[in-house]
């Protein structure tokens, strides 16, 4: 048996994957399926699901409204078109806002003393210690309008002798964009990290012996070198942001809702199950395609990207 | 540029903190002068300072004491881009995300060079090193000797007042690295551009060079033209470095004019010839090359040792006789085998005397 799988390349392999594969179909492609199929069916009165087939869930999704005011039987109700554009722009915003942050100290970090490197890294890596929902509440007291950050104006505002109304900061798209902002932080720095550290010095030594000063030699050789970085940073980071539910329900409120929380409150308020798969499937559909058309272009990262 | 020194290296020492926090001078007061068009190397063991020295002069290094001039314009302070020279890297650090196109045009596109006129001298330089219509390769689909000559187009290409190089031919294999010194020899010929030459490869240095700077520690020994620092190498250094030499440790014991005569203990007394001179006493060593020594054939009005072989070694073209005499000294005796067939001039065991000319040695005292 050991010499067979010895001798067995291909055994070997199948080996080797199965557990993920086990975990990859009990996990996933079934649980997949099974989405598929119910998103087809209907709520009972009870919220439990009628098995059928219609594409009732994706029509209405698509913004088709049969509960329309005067006389209409059909028209076009924005509700969900409208949050399923607010989650792609937002995972589009964060994923810019989140690059500007990271590169800048990312760069720092693979530019600092090779023994300090690991003491910066660790740095970055802290606030992950820390359950995220906590943090998250951190951001709450932050923004809050009896917050921290009001409080401190007030005072300084006092110390001027000016009057002042806090600013609202909590409940608004601003502090969903900070909240995803700050939990993605990472993902983008060490990706962005790995791909500089990895540049040979004596690059930047050969472009200026070639006449670059450091602004050309960033743009010419550091930025296209570090690309394939900011590549696998945007994918780890634009696609949780655009299921991402937790950030916008406790900063957004009622204000900012994301399709991560419709799909949230069809399965645990509304008792949908059937809307909330189609969702579900949709936003799926959307950050495939987003992604396709990114890596089309870019790559995974791997590749050294081409100027 | 009227100047005749293409780079003069002014009193100049380059001292580093070590990562244990010492001091080491890489560069220890070295003060030397390269002309205009020649063909200078820097030779000398690993860690003497040549690399230091050659990136001082590109400016990735600033000089802690000293100057650099390059055509008589003191360049001590100023930036890289902003220096008229170029460098071949050892390891050729070519861009990997651009073509050989993009990489040999990158100097002149910093220059503000038309496309039009870039991409006819990139083609130009690609005929120059002999890789002509590789232009839209990349870095990584060449093999190490084409990117070697793509990393001397890209420095050529902007006709730099200087080129450097260190130790270009590093990464090679032998039969490549032979071939490409002959290369970059006749190339430097044909554009005239000063090339400033790292190797630790004395045969390399000799081969190529107008001028030799042989360095150890940080020190420039002997700066000189390749015969010269062969046949008469200023310090022991210079002499076991380049070749091989026989030392023979004595004691003056006279001078009358030219000649010297020097004692070696146990072994004999020999006469050197030599411009300096010595006072009595003084140690001294007799520095010859087993070439210039002869076995078995006395030289009347020469020096001749008698000693005991030890060791016969065969090679082809020539036979090695080691020779020990009665003093502690050794003596390696190198022998043309010019006829056919020829027998050895001694077997081990034998005695045998070892002669050379008063003039064929150098009497060197460090
Ligand atoms: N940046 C540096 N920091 C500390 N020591 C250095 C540095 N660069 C070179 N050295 C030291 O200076 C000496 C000369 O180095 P180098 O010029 O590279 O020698 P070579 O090129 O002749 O082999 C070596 O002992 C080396 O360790
Ligand atoms: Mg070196």
């Amino acid at each position: 048996m050991i010499n067979w799988l010895r001798r067995n390349k291909s055994a070997q392999g199948t080996l080797l994957i199965s557990p993920t594969l086990v975990f990859m179909i009990g996990l996933l492609i079934i649980p997949l399926i099974l989405t598929l199929i119910i998103s087809f069916g209907k709520r009972s009165a009870d919220g439990n699901v009628i098995y059928s087939f219609g594409l009732h869930n994706y029509i209405r999704l698509l913004g088709v409204s049969y509960n329309c005011s005067a006389g209409q039987t059909v028209c076009y109700d924005p509700i969900y078109t409208q949050i399923l554009w607010r989650s792609l722009t937002l995972a589009f915003n964060s994923t810019v806002v989140v690059i500007l942050l990271a590169y800048p100290l990312a760069y720092f970090i693979a530019r600092s003393h090779p023994s300090r490197r690991n003491t910066y890294l660790f740095l970055v890596l802290v606030p992950l210690w820390t359950n995220f929902v906590i943090r998250v509440y951190a951001w709450m007291m932050l923004l809050r309008t009896q917050g921290l950050i009001n409080s401190a104006l007030a005072w300084v505002a006092d110390l001027f002798g000016r009057p002042f109304t806090p600013l609202e900061m909590l409940y608004t798209p601003g502090a969903v964009l900070i909240g995803m902002v700050y939990e993605f932080l990472p993902f983008m720095i060490l990706p962005i990290y790995t791909s500089l550290e990895k540049i040979d010095g004596s690059l930047y030594e050969a472009a200026a012996d070639l006449g670059a000063n450091a602004v050309r030699t960033f743009l010419r050789v550091t930025l296209p070198l570090s690309a394939p970085g900011m590549v696998a940073g945007t994918v780890l980071v634009f696609i949780p942001v655009m299921g991402a539910f937790v950030v916008s329900d406790l900063l957004g409120g009622k204000q900012v809702i994301l399709v991560g929380n419709l799909i949230q409150r069809q399965f645990l308020d509304a008792r949908d199950p059937t809307f909330g798969s189609a969702a579900s499937l949709i936003l799926m559909a959307l950050t495939l395609v987003v992604m396709f058309f990114y890596t089309r272009k870019f790559g995974f990262g791997e590749e050294i990207a081409i100027t | 540029m009227t100047d005749e020194f293409a780079v003069e290296m002014q009193d100049v020492v380059k001292r580093f903190t070590t990562p244990e926090g010492g001091i080491l001078a890489a560069v220890n007061h070295v003060t030397m002068q390269i002309r205009d068009g020649e063909f200078f190397s820097l030779l000398g063991p690993s860690g003497c300072g040549k690399t230091t020295s050659l990136r001082m002069i590109a400016g990735f290094e600033l000089p802690t004491e000293g100057k650099i001039l390059i055509h008589g314009k003191d360049v001590s302070q100023i930036a890289p881009f902003q220096r008229p020279v170029n460098t071949v890297f050892q390891q050729y650090a070519l861009f990997p995300h651009m073509t050989v196109e993009q990489n040999i045009g990158f100097g002149l596109e910093m220059k503000g060079v038309s496309k039009v006129e870039r991409s006819a001298r990139v083609s130009e330089a690609l005929e120059m090193v002999r890789l002509p219509g590789m232009e839209m390769r990349k870095p990584k689909q060449l093999s190490g000797g084409q990117q070697q000559r793509i990393a001397l187009a890209r420095a050529l290409v902007n006709k730099p007042e200087v080129l450097l190089l260190d130790e270009p031919l590093g990464a090679l294999d032998l039969k490549l690295r032979k071939e490409m010194q002959l290369e970059l020899k006749s190339l430097q010929r044909e554009v005239g551009i000063t090339f400033i030459y790292v190797t630790h490869d004395q045969e390399e240095a000799l081969t190529m060079s107008d001028r030799i700077a042989v360095m150890s520690k940080g020190v420039a020994l002997q700066v000189d033209k390749p015969e010269a620092i062969y046949e008469r190498p200023a310090t022991k250094f210079v002499a076991d470095f380049i070749g091989e030499t026989n030392f023979l440790d004595g004691v003056v014991r006279g001078q009358t004019g030219s000649t010297v005569e020097v004692d070696l203990p146990g072994t004999g007394t020999v006469y050197i010839e030599s411009s300096r001179t010595f006072a009595n006493g003084q140690q001294a060593t007799v520095a010859v090359r087993p070439e210039k020594m002869t076995l078995n054939r006395e030289i009347s009005g020469g020096n001749n040792l008698t000693g005991r072989v030890e060791e016969v070694i065969y090679i082809g073209t020539d036979t090695h006789y080691g020779v020990r005499f009665a003093g502690s000294h050794k003596a390696r005796v190198r022998e043309q085998n010019v006829t056919q067939g020829q027998k050895a001039l001694a077997s081990i065991g034998d005695e045998a005397v070892v002669s050379f000319t008063r003039t064929s040695p150098r009497l060197l005292t460090e």
